[in-house]
């Protein structure tokens, strides 16, 4: 157990590729899996690590994120002393609401940094959906005496590709970072930054602020690699699942990923518990007709006819003769009598007409808009 | 000082509930679990909620521990506010004795200390046995409009079953003229549920003055209310026309869940500004397989399913293995029915595992044996064992 470093989770990342799915709720606030947020994933992490003090940096949206978060209490982080604070914009002067850069990020959450009572900051992301504690990459942290450590994974080890524009990085020797390529268009390297950091809070105050002043924004682009030669930066990596939450085709891979198996075992059974925002709903019911088949299901779903290999979330229902098939479906949607979807996103509270017929493909997935009728 | 509270509602919660068999040898009545997701004092307590009664006392004595850890803040049920709340209270030990709680009566006035802290005007007693939806509100508005000592609810019940409630006798006012427990003739079908509003002041006197008598079991039923009646307090009985089940006994809590199962069930819990509410944790979705099949069933998070369910409800937590069968049965948390393995006409408790190629309860062929199986909480039944219909089996045997 990590007790004396906190957390920074940067939940206002940006992520255009998104599309519909970021009009109204920030990347933090993503449904995965049926019952969960994008952002539960760093913030059980670092809870299941330890860590018992987390900022949450919000930007644009952030209302969806508030909501969520609450107290703390679901992440046990409603503590009398520290607990979840969500370092909302504008609220210092300087802040400029929505940040071109992580860095700007930090230096504008600079009055939760400094007033931090740990030693150490971990700083995650939300655009990145892998469970794990962070005991190891701390314990190398602190025993290589390295300045900044940065988690990575080597790309296509879970079947996943590296056409996503990223940062990967080289090492040298000695296990120090020594190549940072930022958004190459075609690189031998496989190790990929999962924007994790373990740093000195002091010494992530002077990076900063260092790094703000000269008009240096990003966190590994700029400040990580103008001090690849100063500073001992070493990578650490992370063995198991990562998925990305980068554009459409990406978040509805991830999702999909969840009906695996080993996967499923790894992310949803391990000791490391995903601890989400609890509601009082209603058990699944599955009615007389009901087909289901190779899909993750959360209660307060009432299912008449055909699912299979989907997710639905929360208060979903599946109206008689309706099929199903590799569809997300977020909470509070409604599908009509005798509809035929394929390869569909139904965002929240979408309405599905009697006998519609929806057909995308796992690329190209379609995705009907929060509140909308088809 | 606290506060002073309008009504405060103490829920008695120290019943064995024998009549449940393996099913209540580990935890109190009100923690058994119903609907897959919820424990029956969920209903009382989220009714206290709905209600606007944010003042709670739960009255507990027998086996405690499971129902204690359950309850916790209360925060569930939004009952952990700043001057009121849920509170449990088990008996105590007072400076020259200490005594367990002897009846219902007897429990209420052991905690009178607790109540006259809040000096509420109207005292609402209720029982942590029954699955029903009400406001308790509405009750008591007419309680107070009518200007009662004290107001029993009551529901009406078929004639031939009258015997087996406390009948309430009313006039065309509603108000009672005699009570009877268990009668052979009953002449009203009228039935207590076990639920009370009583003027504090009132009530608070007969508590004090029962405990004297040493022939009084200490009971409402039994002591108080023909005491009350006797002295000629008004008391009047208030007409609750909603659902409300008794879930006493293994076949009554049967029946009473799989009535949810039905496609409008007569208990909805799909209400929303009703909502009931429970203690919550983050299981991850239930999975179904390619293998599985699920019909007409009531399934939670957390559960994995490769076989087959038919006509049941699973708590959390619950695999079915591959060519496993469960029909018409009620599967409680963290149960395993492993590969092969057929559930038929039973209640099994939670953490059991049913070995590969067990059979449990009746022949599902014949469909006639009605009999209920049990299965205690953790018992493990090893690989293709037969438990017959209405057998129990619990974990030292």
């Amino acid at each position: 157990m990590i007790r004396d470093a906190f957390g920074l989770i940067n939940g206002g990342v940006e992520r255009r590729n998104l599309r519909e799915l970021v009009d109204s709720r920030a990347v933090g606030a993503l449904p995965i899996g049926c019952r969960y947020r994008a952002i539960d994933f760093p913030l059980s992490n670092m809870v299941n690590s330890g860590i018992r003090n987390v900022g949450v940096i919000a930007s644009r949206n952030y209302s969806s994120l508030m909501n969520h978060l609450g107290s703390g209490k679901s992440w046990d982080l409603s503590r009398k002393s520290d607990g979840v604070t969500v370092i909302t914009p504008y609220s210092v002067r300087g802040s400029t609401g929505t940040y071109r850069g992580e860095v700007e990020a930090l230096k504008s959450s600079m009055d939760f940094i400094v007033h931090a009572k740990q030693e150490y900051c971990i700083i995650s992301s939300v655009d990145y959906v892998f469970t794990g504690a962070f005991d190891d990459m701390m314990r190398r942290h602190v025993e290589s005496g390295a300045d900044i450590t940065a988690l990575y994974h080597i790309v296509g080890r879970h079947g996943d590709t590296d056409r996503y524009e990223e940062t990967f990085f080289d090492f040298g020797e000695d296990g120090r970072i020594n190549v940072i390529e930022f958004n190459p268009r075609n690189t031998r390297l496989k190790a990929r930054d999962l924007r994790t950091y373990i740093i000195r809070k002091d010494l992530l105050i002077l990076l900063v602020e260092e790094s703000y002043a000269k008009g240096e924004l990003g966190f590994t682009k700029d400040l990580l690699r103008n001090n690849l030669n100063r500073l001992r930066i070493i990578g650490f990596e992370h063995e198991g699942y990562v998925g990305t939450l980068f554009d459409v085709a990406s978040f509805f891979k991830v999702n999909m990923d969840l009906l695996d198996q080993d996967l499923m075992r790894e992310i949803f059974l391990s000791k490391n518990r995903i601890y989400t925002r609890v509601m009082d709903s209603v058990p699944a019911k599955y009615m007389k007709d009901s087909v289901v088949k190779n899909s993750l299901i959360a209660n307060g779903c009432i299912i008449e006819g055909e699912v299979k290999n989907s997710l639905l979330f929360r208060n979903v229902h599946v109206g008689p003769n309706v099929v199903l098939k590799n569809c997300i479906v977020f909470k509070e949607t409604e599908i009509g009598e005798g509809s035929d979807l394929e390869y569909v996103i139904l965002d929240k509270n979408v309405s599905v007409r009697k006998g519609t017929r929806l057909i995308g493909n796992a690329e190209f997935p379609m995705v009907i808009k929060k509140q909308g009728t088809v | 000082m606290a506060r002073r509270k309008r009504t405060v509602a103490m829920l008695l919660a120290g019943g064995q509930g024998s009549r449940l068999g393996v099913l209540t040898a580990t935890r109190a009545k009100p923690a058994v679990t119903y609907g897959g997701k919820y424990h029956i004092i969920d209903f009382p307590l989220s009714n206290c909620t709905h209600s606007n009664i944010d003042t709670v006392g739960v009255l507990t004595q027998y086996r405690p521990l499971e129902l204690n850890t359950y309850l916790s803040t209360g925060s569930a049920w939004d009952l952990d506010t700043m001057d009121g709340g849920l509170f449990v209270l088990p008996p105590f030990v007072k400076e020259k004795s200490g005594a367990w709680y002897s009846g219902t009566a007897n429990a209420i006035y052991q905690n009178i200390d607790f109540i006259d802290h809040y000096d509420p005007e109207t005292l609402v007693i209720l029982s942590g046995d029954h699955i029903y939806k009400m406001n308790y509100k509405w009750m008591i508005d007419f309680h107070r409009e009518k200007e009662a000592d004290a107001t029993i609810s009551v529901i009406s019940v078929p004639l031939e079953e009258a015997s087996r409630f406390g009948i309430m006798n009313a006039n065309d006012d509603m108000r009672i003229v005699e009570f009877e427990e268990k009668p052979l003739r009953p002449k009203s079908t009228l039935a207590s549920m076990g639920v009370y509003a009583f003027n504090w002041d009132v009530i608070r006197k007969y508590l004090i003055k029962d405990v004297e008598d040493p022939d009084s079991e200490g009971d409402f039923g039994k002591n108080i209310i023909p005491a009350m009646l006797a002295a000629g307090e008004k008391i009047y009985a208030y007409n609750f026309g909603g659902y409300w089940k008794d879930v006493g006994t293994v076949e009554s809590l049967w029946e009473a869940n799989m009535e949810l199962l039905t496609d409008f069930p007569p208990l909805n819990l799909y209400d929303d500004p009703w909502k009931i509410y429970s203690r919550n944790w983050s299981d991850p979705p239930q999975f179904i397989d390619e293998s599985a099949e699920i019909s007409n069933s009531i399934i939670c998070e957390g559960c994995r399913i490769y076989g087959t369910v038919e006509h049941s409800v699973l708590s959390s937590g619950v695999i079915v293995g591959k060519g496993a069968v469960v029909r018409d049965s009620i599967i409680m948390k963290d149960t395993t029915i492993e590969e092969g393995a057929a559930v038929n006409m039973s209640i099994i408790d939670e953490e059991v595992v049913v070995g590969a190629e067990c059979v449990i309860g009746a022949h599902h062929e014949s469909g006639e044996d009605k009999r209920i199986t049990t299965i205690g909480k953790s018992v493990t039944l090893e690989k293709g064992r037969r438990v017959e219909a209405g057998e129990e089996v619990r974990h030292d045997s």
